[in-house]
């Protein structure tokens, strides 16, 4: 088992490299002087300098490259042209914002998904099969930042049940408009995935035992079925994690939510590159994390995976 | 196929929806009751009424008309993204599977690389240093989305090419470009449709994020995404003009849902649910 750990972090490094690679490349493509496009045209002459040498401007790109990776390691992403505040301090106050709100969507995603494709599983043959299966299919052609403003206009203004926006004092309430939006998506995908692996689990020999042997349905389902059934599922969800990542520049514009997600488009909208191609990193970096430490945890539930073919 | 869609209702349903939207989307200019551009002060947040049947936005523009000629953007975009990133994709997944060894390992890091980022960042990431409009749209989504075709199509290659018939036709003389492209690539073909068709669908959904987020087509150009996002301000007086865009996006899209879902259940009729 510590052997795949390593490997496993291993294999993260190059990615996180290529990451990096790709966004010193999007760095390049911006009209100008790419130490400019780090900080700005107004930005103090030294800081200017110095990025200007880690970057190297006469010199061959790979050079370049390996200034831009210094940089990296350095925490220094650039300045927002507008704020001047380092982008990287801005990130490492906002990403906790954002790292909630995706972990309550990943929570409310996981719950009502996997409730929702239990249901279509074992009301088969009935017609709530077709309200069931056409709910989660809906759920996935939905998008988000409509379904956000929707929610809005249902739950905050015409039934006075929730705040509209902003993140309050950091009360539960306002929270969930935020969680049910983002995680709305991933629980029509969960939910499709979880009929899918259950219904075949059920037509299995084990079932039809625990069921000769007389358990109640809900014993089956929930003791024996639902175990190997979501195995698949596990998969999705660590998958599906970067669409926590997207759909939170939408989602937290929306609900006025100070996470990167609002970050990223405020630097839109003002074409504040530093501050667009720190979050794009950040962000992916951030998920390359999470699908390494989903990796590890799915090996350590099925152990078929830690130990290789055999 | 067609006997399929016929007994599968909902899809048959899906596909007329389709086809009556793509029709409307280049009958527009024809069937728009009022100019999608033009801005009438007089007619400002007006609710659905006989004249104008889904109301007016904050400019006094017609929501109808500006929803379908918003429909030959987001239809065109989509398809063309989805079929552009599909032709990358398969180029190089079939490159990757059948030529094995280095070029397979180099190909797939590269895929697995794209696929690291999530879509839509590494999509703005593209879109924010290009100009602005839906050609550069169009790229941003063609290179976010080959990676999942690559990754199909060496899958299947990987299986296809040790069938019988491949070693046959290499047996009696195929170029390798032959092989790849008369009797491979066919058999690829369905379950690439398939999976296109869904794409279209999400880079439906992706055009109309980013869009939203004023990275699409520049306004006055309806599209959407970016009909939403102008009237979120006025969602509260005259919440038509949110809504119509959103449930035109939601409408089209989960009708390319059900008919990608309805062929995969026809080619593998062991998956049907």
């Amino acid at each position: 088992m510590p052997f795949y750990i390593l490997k496993r972090v291993l294999i993260a490094v190059p990615t996180l490299l290529g990451l990096a690679l790709i966004t010193f490349l999007l760095l390049r493509m911006l009209p100008g002087d790419p130490a400019l496009g780090l900080v700005g045209e107004r930005a103090d002459p030294k800081a200017v300098e110095a990025i200007r040498k880690s970057l190297g401007q006469d010199r061959p790109l790979p050079v370049q490259f390996w200034g831009y990776l210094e940089l990296l390691a350095h925490g220094n992403l650039g300045r927002s042209y507008y704020t001047h505040r380092e982008v990287m301090e801005d990130v490492l106050q906002k990403f906790p914002n954002t790292l909630r709100l995706a972990l309550s969507a990943m929570l409310v995603a996981t719950l009502a998904g996997i409730l929702l494709g239990v249901f279509s599983a074992v009301s088969r043959g009935s017609y709530w099969e077709k309200v069931f299966s056409g709910a989660s299919l809906a759920g996935i052609s939905l998008p988000v930042f409509w379904v956000g403003l929707i929610f809005m206009l249902l739950f905050a203004f015409m039934l006075p049940w929730l705040p509209p926006s902003g993140m309050g004092d950091g009360a539960l309430v306002y929270l969930i408009l935020p969680a049910a939006t983002l995680g709305l998506n991933s629980a029509a995908y969960i939910a499709r995935i979880t009929r899918m692996s259950l219904i075949e689990v059920l037509g299995s020999q084990y079932i039809m035992t625990a069921r000769a042997k007389g358990l109640s349905p809900f014993k089956v389902v929930a003791k024996h079925a639902l175990r190997n059934a979501l195995i698949p599922v596990i998969t999705l969800i660590a998958i599906d994690f970067g669409s926590y990542l997207n759909g939170s520049v939408l989602t937290e514009t929306i609900f006025g939510w100070d996470g990167l997600g609002r970050y990223a488009m405020e630097g839109i909208m003002k074409r504040d590159y530093p501050v667009i191609l720190g979050t794009v990193l950040i962000g992916s970096a951030v998920f390359v994390f999470f699908n390494m430490l989903a990796d590890l945890a799915y090996a350590y539930i099925d152990p078929r995976i830690r130990y290789g073919k055999r | 196929m067609l006997t399929h869609l016929k007994k599968d209702k909902v899809a048959l349903i899906s596909a007329l929806v389709i086809s009556a939207l793509v029709l409307a989307a280049i009958a527009a200019p024809i069937l728009a009751p009022y100019d999608p551009l033009r801005i009438n002060l007089d007619a400002l947040r007006l609710s659905p009424s006989t004249s104008y049947w889904m109301g007016t936005d904050n400019m006094g523009r017609d929501v109808l008309s500006r929803l379908v000629f918003g429909a030959r953007l987001s239809l065109l975009v989509g398809v063309l993204a989805a079929a552009l990133s599909m032709a990358i994709g398969i180029l190089i997944g079939i490159t990757a599977g059948y030529a094995g060894g280095k070029v397979d390992s180099a190909l797939s890091a590269l895929t697995d690389m794209v696929m690291a980022f999530p879509s839509l960042l590494l999509a703005i990431g593209i879109t924010v240093v290009l100009p602005p409009g839906l050609l550069t749209v169009m790229l941003a989504l063609s290179v976010v989305g080959w990676a999942s075709f690559a990754r199909l199509a060496r899958g299947m290659v990987l299986s296809i090419k040790e069938q019988p018939f491949v070693e046959a036709a290499r047996a009696s003389g195929c170029t390798t470009p032959r092989v790849l492209f008369r009797h491979i690539l066919p058999n690829c073909l369905p379950l690439m449709i398939i999976a296109g068709s869904l794409k279209v669908g999400s880079f439906i959904l992706a055009e109309s994020a980013l869009s939203f987020l004023g990275l699409g087509a520049q306004p006055p150009t309806p599209t959407w995404g970016s009909m939403v996002s102008l009237s979120r301000n006025y969602i509260l007086s005259a919440p038509w003009t949110v809504v119509f865009p959103g449930l035109a996006i939601a409408a089209t899209v989960l009708a390319f849902n059900i008919l990608g879902d309805s062929l995969r259940d026809w080619l593998d009729p062991k998956m049907r649910i």
